[in-house]
């Protein structure tokens, strides 16, 4: 293991050498980012390389208004909140699912415990919390299947999936981006296929490479995108080869095709992006919340100093922000970024930061 | 009695009558018989050959009761005997509290307290004193349990914060996170729970061999909430030192790292059942690591780490097994899987 790293750190520093700049690599997914700290990566890393933590944690990305609707729902006797537990301290304007103590949230592992939760309780209304990127859509989709066919009425999703490859197009179209290079997502490109990167590469010249969460996958992947740099290339390519193919799963792919279309949505930091969401089709309306319950979904009031969507977009590191390790730390989160187990602010805090007396 | 009730707990089995009375005498009883419980007296009377004691207590409300390598009973008994041992006390004797939620079945208490009883035994400590309630359906989820123990202190042990000095190794006797890593799998459903054992256990037997010459030996914990992260952190900020771990060094069993890797989970976090944390001068480590690895409770035992003198602010600082390092936090106190 030794000879391998060792040989990805010489091609990290040639290549930082013959561009002569700071090298800037996204890494898209927020399981990568819990990997970098949590492996010590960073500071192992040239100095003139930086690691910049992308849009990939799905909790950090919802947007605030759609935080609002959660603890609107979770308000009401008549229905079950369901949730992926990351969600319940997500800081909404009056406190959290956690701080609200309500009974009817319920945390779950998955769209089929929401579902269970709906057949075991016919009298509640269970809204799924659904969010992630196109590894949870499917099984969002299938518990909608599942409820269709069996015609369990009293379920329905609250859908806050997203698409990866639209945000990453936001990122890279915008003036003030400084990102050479993607380090993409293993656990997506699963089910999307590592060729769903094409658009970075073809319209945006950026390199895209797969990598799985290994530490030794993480660094080779960032060292195969320093060799594409350092050849003035942008290719896509995938290192984690024994679990992503090019096309992806298509059995995944033709389930959320059948149950949902793309959307404009709003991400947090990122405001509005054409087609980068998950909706329900016309026919499955019936279990969409927000139709059932006529909620409308508005853009949340951003958090007051919290620097979390400049984060997302790798504008700045986490310790820029002011509010980081004071008002803000995983006890007393303002931002999403924060809360998640794979945010980056989580991770700046847990595995990063040396501490010191003055804090 | 209505035959559906029959061997279900009723609120009567905690009211002071004829049923708490059966309840002991026809089923705590006869699991735990000594003489000093079987006197029923409203405390027990223990002659201590010691007049330093150690005198601890826990109370256990795991779900599932019942996991691979243990249940509720066998917990309740296995971990309050270890806040004795890490205390440098041999386990003497334990109080067993039940509270148990109304229509919990008999059968069931049956299997608890035969694994209660066993483990006590296998400990040599008996179960001395106790108490029954039961509470209405919903006031409890089936049978929460406490204990408390009573030790005496091993001749020659002082561990305390106080001895521990920059230069000392830590030595933990095997894998981490196997405890927590059950439950959770366990209680999610998810199908790789037969390949992981909850490492539960009562390290008294290793404690006390490893006291019998306690020269070096400074301080012990047994890290389970919270993890070998909550332990390692205690350690710092009592002491004001720092530590160094090698995480190559810190004994994991694969099954039990893939289950975390697929949660999200940090093993460093995780609970364990059957762990103890050892901190020894340096001169002494190598000993104390033999005699971990000779007792069947420390066969995977290693030397995980030393103590650092602090440049700032008290750290638990890791190396990674990619040659990084990172600080290791207290954990907040609830992990919640990852969501893609």
């Amino acid at each position: 293991m030794l000879n391998r790293i060792y040989k990805a750190h010489k091609q990290m520093d040639a290549a930082c050498e013959k561009l002569g700049r700071q090298i800037n690599i996204m890494e898209v997914c927020g399981t990568h980012t819990v990997a970098i700290f949590r492996n010590g990566l960073r500071p192992t890393l040239p100095a003139g390389l930086k690691m910049l933590s992308g849009p990939g944690c799905p909790v950090c990305v919802t947007d605030q208004g759609f935080i609002d609707i959660t603890l609107e729902l979770a308000q009401r006797k008549d229905c079950i909140v369901a949730t992926y537990g990351d969600m319940v301290r997500v800081p909404g304007k009056t406190g959290s699912l956690e701080t609200m103590h309500a009974p009817n949230v319920k945390i779950v592992l998955s769209s089929s415990d929401a579902l269970a939760l709906a057949r075991d309780n016919p009298e509640k209304t269970v809204v799924f919390i659904a969010v992630g990127f196109e590894t949870t859509a499917p099984a969002t989709a299938v518990a909608v299947r599942e409820a269709d066919i069996e015609g369990i009425e009293n379920f329905c999703i609250l859908g806050g999936h997203k698409l990866v490859v639209p945000a990453m197009e936001a990122l890279v179209g915008a003036k003030n981006h400084k990102i050479d290079a993607f380090l993409c997502p293993g656990h997506v490109s699963v089910i999307i296929g590592s060729n769903a990167f094409a658009p970075i590469v073809e319209h945006f010249s950026r390199p895209c490479v797969v990598a799985g969460f290994e530490p030794m996958q993480v660094i080779e992947g960032i060292a195969g995108i320093c060799r594409q740099l350092a050849d003035g290339a942008a290719r896509i390519e995938s290192i984690y080869q024994a679990v992503v193919t090019p096309g992806g799963n298509k059995t995944a792919q033709k389930i959320i095709e059948e149950y949902f279309e793309p959307a404009d949505g709003l991400w947090r930091g990122l405001g509005s992006i054409g087609k980068s969401t998950l909706q329900l089709k016309a026919e499955y309306s019936r279990f969409d919340a927000l139709k059932r319950f006529e909620i409308e979904e508005v853009p949340g009031e951003e958090l007051s100093g919290c620097r979390c969507g400049e984060v997302l977009c790798g504008l700045i590191d986490t310790p820029e922000c002011a509010l980081f390790e004071k008002e803000c730390t995983p006890d007393n989160p303002v931002g999403p970024c924060m809360v998640s187990s794979e945010g980056a602010c989580a991770a700046w805090y847990k595995y990063g930061r040396k501490r010191k007396r003055n804090l | 009695m209505n035959d559906a009730l029959k061997n279900k707990i009723l609120l009567a089995h905690g009211g002071g009558g004829r049923l708490t009375n059966n309840l002991i005498t026809s089923r705590i009883l006869p699991k735990f018989g000594n003489e000093i419980l079987a006197e029923l007296q409203d405390s027990a009377s223990i002659e201590l050959d010691s007049a330093s004691v150690c005198f601890t207590t826990d109370s256990y409300t795991v779900k599932p009761l019942f996991f691979n390598g243990g249940d509720i009973g066998k917990l309740a008994v296995c971990g309050t005997i270890n806040d004795l041992a890490v205390a440098g006390a041999k386990p003497v004797a334990l109080s067993l509290s039940l509270i148990i939620e109304e229509g919990f079945g008999l059968d069931v208490l049956d299997k608890i307290l035969a694994s209660a009883a066993k483990a006590a035994s296998e400990a040599g400590v008996c179960i001395v004193t106790g108490d029954t309630k039961v509470v209405e359906t919903g006031a409890a989820d089936g049978i929460f349990i406490n204990t408390s123990g009573l030790g005496t202190k091993l001749p020659g042990t002082n561990l305390s914060f106080a001895q521990i000095e920059p230069g000392d190794k830590i030595i933990i006797n095997g894998t981490i996170g196997d405890h927590g890593m059950t439950i959770m799998s366990q209680r999610e459903g998810i199908k790789f729970e037969s390949l992981l054992k909850s490492d539960c256990a009562s390290v008294a037997p290793l404690t006390c061999k490893i006291l019998e010459n306690p020269d070096g030996f400074k301080f012990m914990r047994d890290p389970t909430r919270g993890g070998l992260s909550a332990t390692l952190n205690e350690i710092t900020a009592a002491t004001g030192h720092s530590m160094k771990l090698i995480e190559n060094n810190i004994p994991v069993n694969p099954s039990v790292q893939a289950a975390a890797d697929m949660l999200g989970f940090d093993l460093l976090n995780i609970a364990n059942e059957g762990k103890v944390v050892i901190v020894t001068a340096p001169d002494t480590a190598d000993k104390v690591l033999d005699l971990c690895k000779t007792h069947p409770l420390g066969t995977d035992a290693a030397i995980i780490g030393q103590i650092v003198a602090s440049e700032d602010m008290p750290i638990v600082e890791v190396i990674t097994k990619v040659g990084g390092s990172r600080i290791v936090q207290m954990p907040y106190g609830r992990e919640f899987p990852r969501i893609c």
